[in-house]
């Protein structure tokens, strides 16, 4: 795997998950793309839904995703083309959902401070490594077992290619 | 080796002799949580292998979120489920009005002491007040679980929250998870364990102590438990008779096996000490949890409408505070109240507090969430002002984004409906 370019979403600390998805619509919506992404962010940043591009990145704070374990606060992102979240932390249950979910996500506090919406990244799963104008910062290399769940889009298609344990 | 009470549950659940902070354990979950969102998991599950359920027994699926339904296709969604729970013969099944997930399921005695419990819920950490561990997870992973029966955890390090002491009166233990999140911050748990102990605990009522578990949820952390004590037999023994006469003294004595207890001289990676005597009434002021205020340093702030209920603030003990702050006014703002579960409503109408409220001014809505979460039953208007016994006050969560919510205990509540503006109780009461 080579570089990957990728345009800028800039967010501050604390984003909760209603206001990434607000709670009124996740009996109503869950799988349908479209509705998924035109609600994108609808109470964080109303511009978003509208503006963003496939291979954009979200990048944010400490704490992105806290609040409900709601999945579609990860899938309205995938469905609005977002390739990652790289955040300073993220929410347990944001964490777990994103990569069940085939969402990229990142913990890497020092490139969130001196990254700003609209600039330029490039990410190196393979050396885990971001770049951004002449810098470069490492994040922790995420366990295969996670880099495998990602591939395979989420956990249900990784377990739908990987019989499960045991031959059951 | 020595274990918190987080560890222990973890070992039992994970089947290994001990665990310790770090390790990644399978878990085979006692109790698989989910409500209104039991479609969209059966959608997903629909795209395993499997095909069926491997244990339909540790299911608990329970109508809450939006109930009775709002608009056709909240009701489509419930029918949906309705099938699903026929077709796999789910037989912990909850109807619509039965109440909230988490507090049915302490009350039906699914879950219990020593029990694992992984829901599709971020306040699945509130059955570890009967000392048990509750951990949300997503739907994806829930589907995966319905298959499986099992799921991967990291035990996570446990920090440990001694109480002294007694709380003061008009004082509850919302106020205390309040003004701990505002110290700790909305990230103060991620990742962690939060265990209470200490001697103040045994002066807190039942609906008292699942204010503290389930709270944590909104300061990140994992699960959060304490261990089960007198009170919390007598409040499973009186609460198994009523849900389930046929096999309550088996079923207690199952708890009795299963409960688990930490070490004494286990390791907690922080603790912090709380003299509950010191603690007064506080605020969460929009649009975070951890945005927290001393009620005194706001008090007058103008309110609208008043929110009672949720998994957080909907029991009985809640429900009797507010209905002595209003016996005999009128209200000056309107107040909906919403009880957590059928046998809190119940109880709360034997009790006269229904007729109060109601002679009050208040209004009173089916057992389930309302409108913590913005789907219905008093959702806001632009610029109206709400204060709330819920657990969440982020921007657009009552359903709209230029509103702002207030969080406090009951009692606050109601007196701020009662004034038509943030007060301590004591003021419209005239005590103290």
């Amino acid at each position: 795997m080579t570089k990957t370019s990728h345009r800028v979403w800039k967010y501050g600390d604390k984003v909760n998950t209603d206001v990434i998805f607000p709670g009124k619509y996740t009996y109503t919506i869950s799988q349908d793309p479209a509705a998924l992404a035109r609600h994108a962010l609808e109470d964080l940043d109303p511009s978003f839904a509208a503006n963003a591009r496939p291979g954009d990145v979200i990048l944010a704070g400490r704490n992105w995703g806290n609040g409900s374990s709601r999945e579609q606060a990860v899938t309205c992102l995938l469905a609005a083309g977002v390739h990652a979240v790289i955040a300073a932390s993220f929410a347990r249950i944001y964490y777990r959902n994103a990569i069940n979910s085939g969402l990229l996500v990142i913990e890497c506090p020092p490139v969130v401070e001196s990254v700003e919406t609209g600039d330029l990244i490039e990410i190196d799963l393979e050396t885990t490594q971001i770049y951004h104008a002449g810098q470069t910062y490492e994040f922790p290399p995420l366990p295969q077992q996670v880099l495998d769940i990602l591939d395979a889009g989420g956990i249900i298609p990784y377990l739908q290619a990987n019989s499960i344990r045991d031959g059951e | 080796m020595t274990m918190t009470l987080t560890e222990k549950l973890l070992t039992r659940a994970s089947g290994h002799s001990s665990v310790k902070p770090g390790d990644i354990v399978v878990v085979e979950p006692d109790v698989v949580l989910s409500h209104d969102n039991s479609a969209a998991i059966w959608e997903i599950f629909q795209q395993l292998p499997q095909g069926q359920i491997k244990h339909p027994d540790r299911l608990a699926i329970t109508l809450d979120h939006a109930v009775p339904p709002p608009t056709a296709k909240h009701a489509q969604n419930h029918a949906q489920i309705r099938q699903l729970v026929q077709a796999q013969g789910i037989s912990n099944f909850y109807e619509v009005g039965r109440g909230i997930c988490h507090q049915v399921l302490c009350e039906e005695g699914v879950v219990g002491p020593g029990l694992c419990l992984l829901g599709a819920d971020s306040h699945s950490p509130h059955c570890g007040w009967l000392g048990a561990f509750g951990a949300g997870i997503g739907r994806s992973e829930v589907a995966a679980l319905w298959a499986t029966g099992e799921l991967w955890l990291r035990v996570p390090d446990t920090i440990r929250i001694l109480l002294t002491g007694k709380l003061r009166q008009g004082v509850t233990t919302k106020d205390l998870t309040i003004q701990l999140i505002g110290q700790l911050s909305s990230d103060g748990a991620t990742y962690m364990a939060v265990e209470f102990a200490g001697a103040g605990i045994s002066s807190l009522s039942p609906d008292a102590r699942a204010v503290l578990t389930n709270m944590m949820a909104e300061m990140g952390a994992k699960n959060a438990c304490m261990v089960p004590d007198a009170v919390t037999w007598d409040w499973l023994d009186q609460s198994l008779a009523r849900t389930r006469p046929q096999d309550s003294e088996e079923r207690l004595a199952y708890f009795r096996e299963s409960a688990l207890y930490p070490d004494a001289d286990a390791a907690y990676a922080l603790e912090h000490h709380i003299q509950l005597n010191e603690i007064e009434p506080m605020v969460s002021c929009p649009h975070t949890v951890d945005n927290v205020k001393a009620l005194s340093s706001i008090e007058h702030t103008r309110v609208d409408v008043g929110f009672i209920g949720t998994c957080t603030n909907g029991r009985l003990e809640d429900i009797a505070s507010a209905a002595e702050i209003v016996r005999g006014k009128r209200l000056q703002r309107r107040l909906v109240v919403i009880p957590a579960s059928s046998m809190v409503l119940r109880d709360a109408v034997e009790a006269g507090h229904v007729a109060t409220l109601l002679d009050a001014g208040a209004t009173i809505g089916t057992p389930g969430c309302g409108p913590c979460m913005g789907n219905h039953m008093g959702v806001l208007a632009p610029g109206e002002v709400c204060i709330s016994s819920a657990n969440r006050n982020f921007r657009g969560r009552m359903g709209q984004r230029d509103a702002e919510i207030y969080l406090a205990n009951p009692a606050v509540v109601a007196a701020s409906c009662v004034a038509g503006y943030l007060v301590h109780p004591s003021e419209v009461t005239g005590g103290e």
